[in-house]
């Protein structure tokens, strides 16, 4: 008889009884005890915010508060439904999520505004002597021991408390005696991703925008822009939302962990397989996606692009060539460059794919005067004559109504039917050189080369024509691709496979080597993915991640996946296409927020900056340099062309050029130089174009090591850029911050190497050239570590904001549950107290000043025409500067500063005036703006202001970016579609229409999220009908992709491209970083030591770094950094579980434990990234100093192609084009430590805490 | 007959993502608290691996569960009421906290607090029990999270018994799984027979399993006697803490935390009516393998008139009644056949089932041969070994587990040809012993999962309680005292208490405060 209790107090009154033949008992027993756990289930309050944190998540959550506090979260379940036939979206949410309510009142939270103590001394001090703060500061940094004393302990502790009024006087003397002194353009300041909290960023930016600071962009730092977007598409990143991956019957999750970096949607990954659609995860280590799969592919890290070559070699084979597909023929043809007519050049006696045939190409212009020079063209098969087809980028500027994808003839409206090859009608036939990089040795060996000819030579047929510099041999782009893929198009020759065996580039068998996976796997997917594809009309899908792109060169890998999708007509189809989400976040009321966030309701135009140019640049990593240009150099390029240039200098040449932004911009003071202007009587243009022509004003970017040049202020909000993103973290604590770090190789002086030519070399490089870092966190962060001043901001369940996705179509609030704690702020009430000491401070130093600024050639305005026929320099003397044109444009913006806090708090004037817009498209938005004066009420005080309405909350500022934006507000939508119409001459309108009434404010998503309204800023629609897919609107309204051609590129025609081998996709190997021969034997500790590649995926216990220091989440992880290695190099280096081992290179090093697991293969190791060294780290033996970040080991490489500008899609944007922070082609040396040192004894004499007492 | 209605859980594991949410939610609702840090109420485990806390599933070695006697009758495996009663002092089979982990904290203070040193300080991790402080710590309740740890130790893994494990250990082999835990609310909990206070009890209207806060002792037998481990020590309150199935929200007619924010959807609840008076006999069966349908055969039919008849009889709500019909818990583990207990072999007549999860597929092609039935895998393909799911849910047994793995896989496929061929090929049900309703019908909460098909909640009728069971008074007085914590509040004659859980002792180390 056992004592099974089955207790209760009602529903029977029987006494004691028992049942299953005695086995368990009924008593009757008081309950009255179950009210503690209901005690604590019970709350005050629910409040719908969320997590600001840079994940694509945007999960609507419920805050419980209970007595006043925070207790726990969990998420909303009121999401707006979705069609009765799809999933809905509840419960969206992960466990990061779930943890955050821990920092609220934990002792990570930043509870007071911080300052380095001996700043703040020095401060205090020189206050005494000068009552004027900016003169104080100055007397500080124009010191040089002064400055010298703060910098260098900068990191190491010593952080006390001081009062708001304080820091915020500190900061606005800095920035103004920086804007005084330098330029308004060394003042810069850092945030990220505005999607997932766009009224905190818009604070900082606002308020930077307003002096005239630098806005520096991350999309491309983060290196999770994919250029390959902006190359095919012309589109930075468009994305279908994640309820349409339940439309697909086919979907490749390739390089994207969905359920650890995608958790709140791969619920429709799961889901869609009960519906019939099959899985395939391609991921180097059984990971968690593979758990989902149906066939996991394991392809060696960084040889994707072989993998997807190779199966665009059997689509090609099996449903463009031998056997055809009807629907992708017809989707290529419309839809895809394919048909283009590319110029056959001889180079040195070998036949090479050139630039496209251009209307100016032809004697006649081919009758165009309009932009003749961006008319690519096609032959069409009705009449077989050249035609220029309707929607390339030379209709969209200049003329209205034929920038569509209408099949007609441009000259006279004529049905075509463009003619893809030439392989039955042709004049001739061409051995044409393609360049091959397959056969490139790798140092380490997990890298396989092949034996092939670098030069690779394929039968092309071409036709003749009449072009004004003679005959042309032209051929289209589909016959050159098909045999760049080595795909026998019924031509012959050597280098095309007669079978999938064949050991020829590009092969099922040729890739075998290179990624290790059995070609019957490659054939098998890459047949049931095109088969899939057929059947459905492109309801095949690729997701894709940070994994992929984050390569050198990811171009490859992404366009190899990119061709797959166009192949077979699966972009702009529901349910199928690219999906790649990393870091992107969809902005949707991308355009209502634009002018709250870059102040272009007062000044236009903003200055932006690319930050992966800027860090290369000012952190000093090009200094280290070892990636010379030859060595990724096309075999078929002019190797003289390129050979006096390092990468350095190749961005010297896009910033001169006008292609990528430059900050700080001029070696003078940009209000120094409107003066002069004036007094020279020259428009500034003029001035600094010939100023720049005669050489006596250099451009920053050629002496970034002249403190002239230096950035000086810099903030850093909604960011950890020190502790998470930055690549080559030790060169920016030594460079740019001045203080300790583990650099442990040499630079490229004092390794004899080849210097740059452009750029002044310095033989000392400057340590410190930051005067002051300002952050503002709830939580301590590295990069708060490294501050001089820490801000506390509120936290995400305390302060009002927006926040959107490209996961799902809904816009939805954080909200403030409970007031800021302590003494924490929001972000915007933090920059509006700095705005306002700012301009308290001004008088007699800042009055009414006019600016400069240099504005890059920028994509989807008519400048974007700008360099189409050829690269050349004004500085060499190839052609005139011409601002806009052959260099920046130089634009005067006069800034009253005194009045910067005045036009923080009010919308400007300018969108009255100069109405509202983007990408390409404006609309007048006087309504708007009338309205929000009622909404918001307009500004009584007397002043510049006076009259407008007013943004003096963070409710106010949301308020104004629902108004103005399309998504959020239907009647916006309209005029933004009838605004396209006058492009496309086709009816756009009535995809909005139906919601013109709809107008969306703060308290209705409070309320619930609701779903945006349909704008032509995004390619996709959200009806009740399709799911968000991007380039929807492209196929089924025909407006163009914003490219060069109008259509999806497979061929990137700049010689840049070309000169680098990218014209067509191909295999790539990994670049050799060359960071571990030198220290290898130098740093020997006596254990096994071995080399190992770097990868560096999204963490599952944290969202970059936030919430990776949460106990929780570390309690769900191993409690401090770990890297993951095999089982196998475990063994080789007598590595157990667990034990503490060292990671190093010439970089620096790292301290943390191991991992040993089979899921990982032999010689790569993998640290989920932004394990930041404040938690449990001891120290370096290699260094000697506390070991580092998963950043410590990287350093910035940039690639040439992606400082290309001035040329259609390939022209600057923020965030857009440029150059990205890649990081997995590197490889560090791992051992076991021998002695595990914390080294936390202070320094004799100095004690932050006593510092604290006295100073506070 | 004697009917109870319980509400069950499942568990559909071929959609768990692993992502811990529900792990999360949980803790910072019910355990994050001094004295239970080491405590997760749900946690989720990697498999193949040894668990949390360290081979729990190993009963040789914890003695958790019930042992059946030569007479057929059940005995606790820990020894019977004499046995426990001599070794309330020195219980050998109790989990040490290094079989959890020792709960840990971090120094964050000193972040920001740390005078000028030589190298960027670190916060440092201490013991949240001692206050020391760790080098690092030995284990965690995940510390084999997506496989990490050497297979040697991972395989130590009670589930591979049987099996011939080597090869799993290789990278081309590797599989994997999730498995997220909680209390399992037994028909024939072992932890309540365990309690010498007769603190444990299972409650009559809903079957959830508590321990009584005031009468625990912290004896710790049911620490011992629960072959899940699901029962936690609170070292602060000294008393023995344990899921509660959020009862709080169940009454309300809401689902659980860890269902609710169960971000994979795969977690379901709904009602079960069982005949009380089989317990013994189903979890008594002599064959291990038959575990499994014993105790399915104690579930009765919600639709069956005679059932409904006696149901009423013995107390049942209606709306209890018709949430039975719907409930989806009842349709996966009984209509369809695709859920399964967790280790039946522990007899305890466990409440919270599994849907097995599909896994990609080993080797066909590696030597040529593909998937015979086109596009979607075959069940003898996929990675995961069918003996190691049944060593698992089946106690040993394959045929149940096969057939499940089956009909998923044929749902795929009947889907697959409906939505991409246009075909509905009844055959492929046929094959699996389906019908195209019933396919409806699993699709339908299987794939849309629709908040109200996975949770199915009847609200608590506590207006039953009274005197007579249509007495309004006790409703109404409770209605209007709810809340009042210095009176009677909720309760019915309790005297007021400051704190259930005892003074407090400890400081809460969780928020970063060290211990000192």
């Amino acid at each position: 008889m056992s004592h099974f209790l089955d207790k209760l107090t009602y529903l029977t009154r029987e006494k004691p009884e028992t049942f299953s033949d005695g086995h368990g008992i009924t008593t009757n027993e008081d309950r009255g005890w179950e009210r503690a756990y209901r005690g604590r289930w019970s709350h005050d309050k629910v409040v719908r915010s969320t997590h600001g944190v840079n994940c694509t998540g945007s999960c609507s959550w419920k805050i419980y508060v209970k007595g006043g506090l925070v207790t726990w979260e969990t998420q909303q379940t009121n999401y707006p439904r979705t069609r009765p036939d799809l999933p809905n979206h509840e419960p969206r949410g992960c466990s990061r999520g779930a943890s955050y309510s821990w920092y609220l009142y934990s002792s990570a939270r930043v509870k007071y505004p911080m300052i380095r103590s001996r700043l703040l001394k020095l401060w205090r001090e020189t206050k005494n002597v000068y009552t004027d703060p900016v003169i104080a500061w100055a007397n500080i940094v124009e010191d040089q021991e002064k400055a010298k004393s703060y910098k260098q302990v900068r990191g190491l502790g010593g952080m006390v408390r001081a009062s708001w009024d304080e820091v915020n006087e500190i900061i606005a003397a800095a920035n103004i005696y920086t804007v005084k002194t330098y330029g308004p353009d060394r003042i810069v300041g850092f945030s990220p991703i505005p999607a997932m909290s766009m009224v905190s960023y818009a604070a900082g930016s606002r308020y930077l925008s307003l002096i005239g600071g630098v806005c520096l962009s991350f999309y491309d730092w983060y290196c999770d822009l994919p250029p390959a977007s902006p190359q095919t598409w012309g589109e930075q990143t468009d994305v279908p939302e994640s309820a349409d991956w339940y439309n697909s019957s086919y979907i490749m999750a390739w390089g994207s962990n969905v359920p650890q970096t995608r958790t709140p949607d791969a619920h429709f990954f799961t889901e869609v397989r009960y519906k019939g659609a099959k899985t395939v995860a391609v991921t180097p280590d059984y990971s968690e996606v593979a758990k989902l799969s149906d066939i996991w592919l394991n392809p060696r890290q960084g040889t994707d692009a072989a993998m997807a070559m190779a199966m665009g070699h059997v689509i090609l084979s099996e449903f463009h060539t031998n056997a055809q597909s009807d629907y992708f023929d017809d989707y290529t043809r419309l839809y895809s460059d394919m048909p283009f007519l590319v110029q056959i050049d001889q180079q040195d006696g070998v036949y090479v794919a050139g630039r496209t045939l251009r209307a100016s190409d032809f004697e006649d212009n081919l009758d165009q005067e309009n932009n003749p020079e961006w008319k690519s063209t096609v032959i069409d098969a009705n009449t077989d004559k050249v035609v220029i087809p309707k929607g390339t980028i030379g209709s969209r500027w200049g003329e209205d109504g034929n920038w569509n994808l209408e099949s007609k003839n441009l000259a006279d409206g004529n049905e075509i039917w463009p003619l893809k090859s030439l392989v039955k009608k042709h004049d001739e036939i061409l051995s044409v050189g393609f360049p091959y990089f397959g056969n490139l040795e790798h140092e380490q060996p997990i890298f396989t080369a092949t034996d092939h000819d670098s030069v690779l030579f394929h039968n092309i047929p071409v036709r003749k024509v009449k072009t004004r510099d003679g005959d042309k041999y032209v051929a289209t782009v589909f016959d050159l691709m098909v045999a760049n893929y080595g795909v026998d198009s019924g031509l012959g020759g050597d280098n095309v496979a007669k079978s999938y065996d064949d050991d020829a580039p590009y092969t099922p068998a040729w890739q075998e080597k290179i990624t290790g996976v059995p070609r019957e796997k490659i054939i098998k997917v890459a047949r049931e993915f095109a088969e899939n594809a057929d059947k459905t009309r492109g309801r095949s899908m690729i997701i894709i991640g940070a994994a992929m792109n984050h390569w050198y060169h990811m171009d490859m890998n992404y366009r190899g996946v990119i061709n797959m999708l166009v192949m077979c007509g699966c972009v702009g189809k529901s349910g199928g296409g690219w999906a790649h989400y990393v870091g992107q976040e969809k902005l949707r009321p991308q355009t209502g927020w634009q002018p709250l966030a870059f102040a272009t309701d007062w000044h236009r135009p903003p200055r932006h900056m690319n930050s992966t140019s800027f860090f290369y640049n000012h952190s000093n990593q090009w200094r280290y340099e070892k990636l010379a240009v030859d060595e990724i150099l096309s075999p078929l390029a002019d190797k003289k062309k390129w050979q006096d240039y390092s990468l350095i200098d190749c961005n010297i040449r896009s910033e001169r050029m006008g292609w990528l932004p430059s900050a700080p911009q001029l070696q003078e003071n940009p209000l120094e130089i409107t003066k002069l202007a004036k007094e020279a009587g020259k428009p500034t243009a003029e001035y600094i174009s010939g100023r720049l022509k005669d050489g006596s004003l250099q451009m920053s970017c050629e002496d970034p090591d002249d403190p002239r040049n230096f950035p000086r202020n810099m903030f850093v909000w909604r960011s950890n850029i020190l502790g998470s993103s930055g690549k080559g973290h030790e060169y920016m604590l030594k460079h740019l911050l001045g203080t300790q770090n583990g650099i442990m190789g040499k630079d490229i002086a004092e390794n004899g190497d080849k210097r740059p030519s452009e750029v002044v070399w310095h033989d000392e490089a400057p340590e410190g050239k930051l005067d002051l870092v300002v952050t503002l966190d709830f939580r301590m962060s590295t990069t708060c570590l490294y501050s001089d001043i820490v801000l506390p901001s509120a936290t995400w369940y305390e302060k009002n904001d927006l926040n959107t996705s490209d996961m799902h179509p809904f816009i939805h609030p954080l909200s403030r549950a409970v007031d800021p704690a302590w003494e924490s702020r929001s972000d915007w009430d933090i920059y509006k107290g700095i705005a306002e000491k700012f301009s308290e401070l001004c008088p007699s130093h800042l009055g009414e000043e006019t600016d400069v600024v240099a504005l890059p050639i920028l994509h989807d305005t008519p400048a974007e025409l700008a360099q189409g026929i050829d690269v050349k320099e004004w500085n060499k003397g190839e052609i005139d500067p011409i601002p806009g044109k052959t260099m920046p444009a130089y634009v005067d913006v006069v800034r009253n500063y005194p009045d910067t806090y005045k036009k923080f708090t009010a919308l400007g004037p300018l969108l009255t005036k100069v109405g509202n817009g983007g990408k390409g498209i404006a609309w007048n938005t006087e309504p708007e703006y009338e309205f929000l004066g009622e909404l918001n009420r307009v500004v009584t005080d007397a002043g510049v202001s006076k009259g407008m309405p007013r943004i003096e909350t963070d409710i106010d500022a949301t308020e104004v970016i629902l108004s103005l934006a399309p998504e959020t507000n239907g009647q916006v939508a309209v005029k933004a579609w009838n605004a396209l119409e006058k492009f496309t001459g086709r009816q756009h309108k009535h995809l909005a229409l139906p919601k013109a009434e709809e107008k969306i404010r703060f308290r209705d998503v409070q309320a619930q999220p609701r779903k945006i309204i349909s704008s032509p800023t995004w390619s996709g629609l959200e009806d009740e009908h399709v799911s968000y897919n991007a380039g929807y609107t492209n196929v089924h309204e025909l407006i163009p992709w914003r490219t060069m051609t109008g259509r999806q590129q497979f061929y990137q025609d700049h010689s840049w491209m070309r000169d680098f081998g990218e014209g067509f996709c191909v295999y790539k190997p990994p670049i050799n970083t060359k960071t571990i021969s030198p220290v290898l034997d130098e740093k020997d500790n006596g254990n096994p030591q071995i080399a190992l590649n770097w990868i560096t995926p999204h963490q599952k216990w944290g969202i970059h770094s936030t919430y990776s220091e949460n106990l929780l989440m570390q309690t769900l992880s191993r409690g401090g950094p770990i890297v993951w290695i095999s089982e196998i190099d475990a063994r080789k280096m007598g590595v157990e579980d667990n034990d503490w081992i060292e990671i190093y290179n010439v970089n620096g090093a790292i301290a943390c434990r191991a991992v040993v697991s089979q899921r990982i293969n032999e010689g790569m190791c993998m640290m989920y990234h932004a394990q930041e060294k404040i938690i449990n780290t001891p120290g370096a033996e290699t260094t000697g100093k506390r070991g580092g970040i998963h950043n410590s080991v990287t350093r910035a490489v940039v690639k040439p192609t992606h400082m290309i500008g001035g040329y259609a899609q390939l022209s600057y944007g923020f965030n857009y084009y440029g150059t990205v922070g890649s990081n997995r082609d590197e490889f560090i040396i791992c051992r076991k430590m021998n002695k595990v040192d914390w080294m936390d004894e202070p320094t004799d004499g100095v004690s932050g805490n006593h510092d604290h007492e006295e100073l506070a | 007959m004697k009917i109870r209605a319980q509400i069950g859980m499942v568990l559909n594991l071929d959609k768990c993502i692993g992502c811990h949410t529900c792990s999360v939610t949980c803790k910072n609702v019910w355990t994050a608290r001094a004295g239970v840090e080491y405590a997760w109420f749900n946690n989720v485990e990697t498999k193949p691996g040894v668990g949390y806390p360290r081979d729990w599933e190993n009963q040789n070695k914890w003695n958790g569960g019930w042992s059946r006697l030569g007479n057929g009758k059940l005995k606790p495996k820990m020894g019977g009421k004499f046995r426990v009663l001599a070794k309330l002092f020195a219980n050998p089979d109790l989990p040490e906290i290094d079989d959890y982990y020792e709960p840990f904290t971090f120094e964050y203070d000193r972040l920001q607090k740390s005078p000028e040193v030589h190298t960027p300080p670190t916060a440092r991790m201490h013991s949240a029990i001692t206050g020391e402080i760790m080098e690092k710590p030995e284990w965690g309740p995940n510390w084999e999270e997506i496989l990490g740890g050497e297979f040697s130790k991972r395989s130590q893994d009670y589930n591979f018994a049987q099996m011939e494990k080597e090869i799993y250990g290789e990278f081309e082999n590797t599989f994997m799984m999730y498995l997220p835990r909680l209390c399992e609310h037994c028909l024939n909990p072992a932890c309540a027979a365990a309690c010498p206070s007769g603190a444990i009890y299972k409650r009559e209207e809903d079957g959830i399993v508590l321990i009584d806060q005031e009468k625990c002792r912290g004896w710790r037998m049911c620490v011992s006697g629960c072959p899940y481990k699901k029962i936690y020590f609170n070292w602060e309150s000294g008393k023995s803490e344990k899921c509660t199935f959020c009862y709080p929200r169940i009454e309300a007619g809401d689902p659980t935390v860890c269902s609710e924010t169960c971000v994979g959807r795969i977690r379901y609840l709904g009602v079960m009516l069982y005949d009380a008076d089989r317990i013994e006999q189903a979890a008594s069966s002599e064959d291990v393998e038959d575990l499994y349908q014993e105790q399915c055969d104690i579930f009765l039919d919600p639709h069956d008139k005679e059932v409904i008849a006696q149901a009423r009889k013995d107390g049942i709500p209606d709306s209890w009644l018709q949430a039975a019909k719907e409930s989806p818990v009842y349709k996966m583990a009984m209509d369809w056949k695709l859920a399964f207990p967790l280790h039946p072999e522990y007899r305890t007549l466990p409440m919270v089932w599994y849907i097995p999860p599909l896994s990609p597929i080993q080797s066909a092609m590696e030597d040529g041969r593909l998937e015979k039935s086109g596009v979607i895998p075959d069940v003898q393909n996929l990675r995961i070994p069918v003996k190691y799911l049944a060593n698992m849910l089946t106690g040993g047994k394959e045929a149940p587990v096969v057939q499940a793995l089956e009909r998923m896989l044929a749902m795929r496929e009947y889907m697959r040809g409906k939505t991409v061929e246009g075909i509905a090929d009844k055959d492929i049900l046929d094959r699996v012993g389906l019908d195209e309703n019933t396919l409806d019908d699993m699709y339908r909460i299987m794939a849309l999962a629709n908040y109200e098909d996975r949770y199915v909640i009847p609200t608590n009728h506590r207006e039953y309680a009274g005197e007579t069971p249509f007495d309004n008074e006790i409703a109404f007085e409770q209605r209007t005292s709810c809340g009042f914590s210095f009176g009677n509040g909720c309760g019915d004659g309790g005297q007021t208490r400051t704190n259930l859980f005892g003074t407090s002792t400890h400081k809460n180390t969780m928020s970063g405060k060290v211990r000192s």
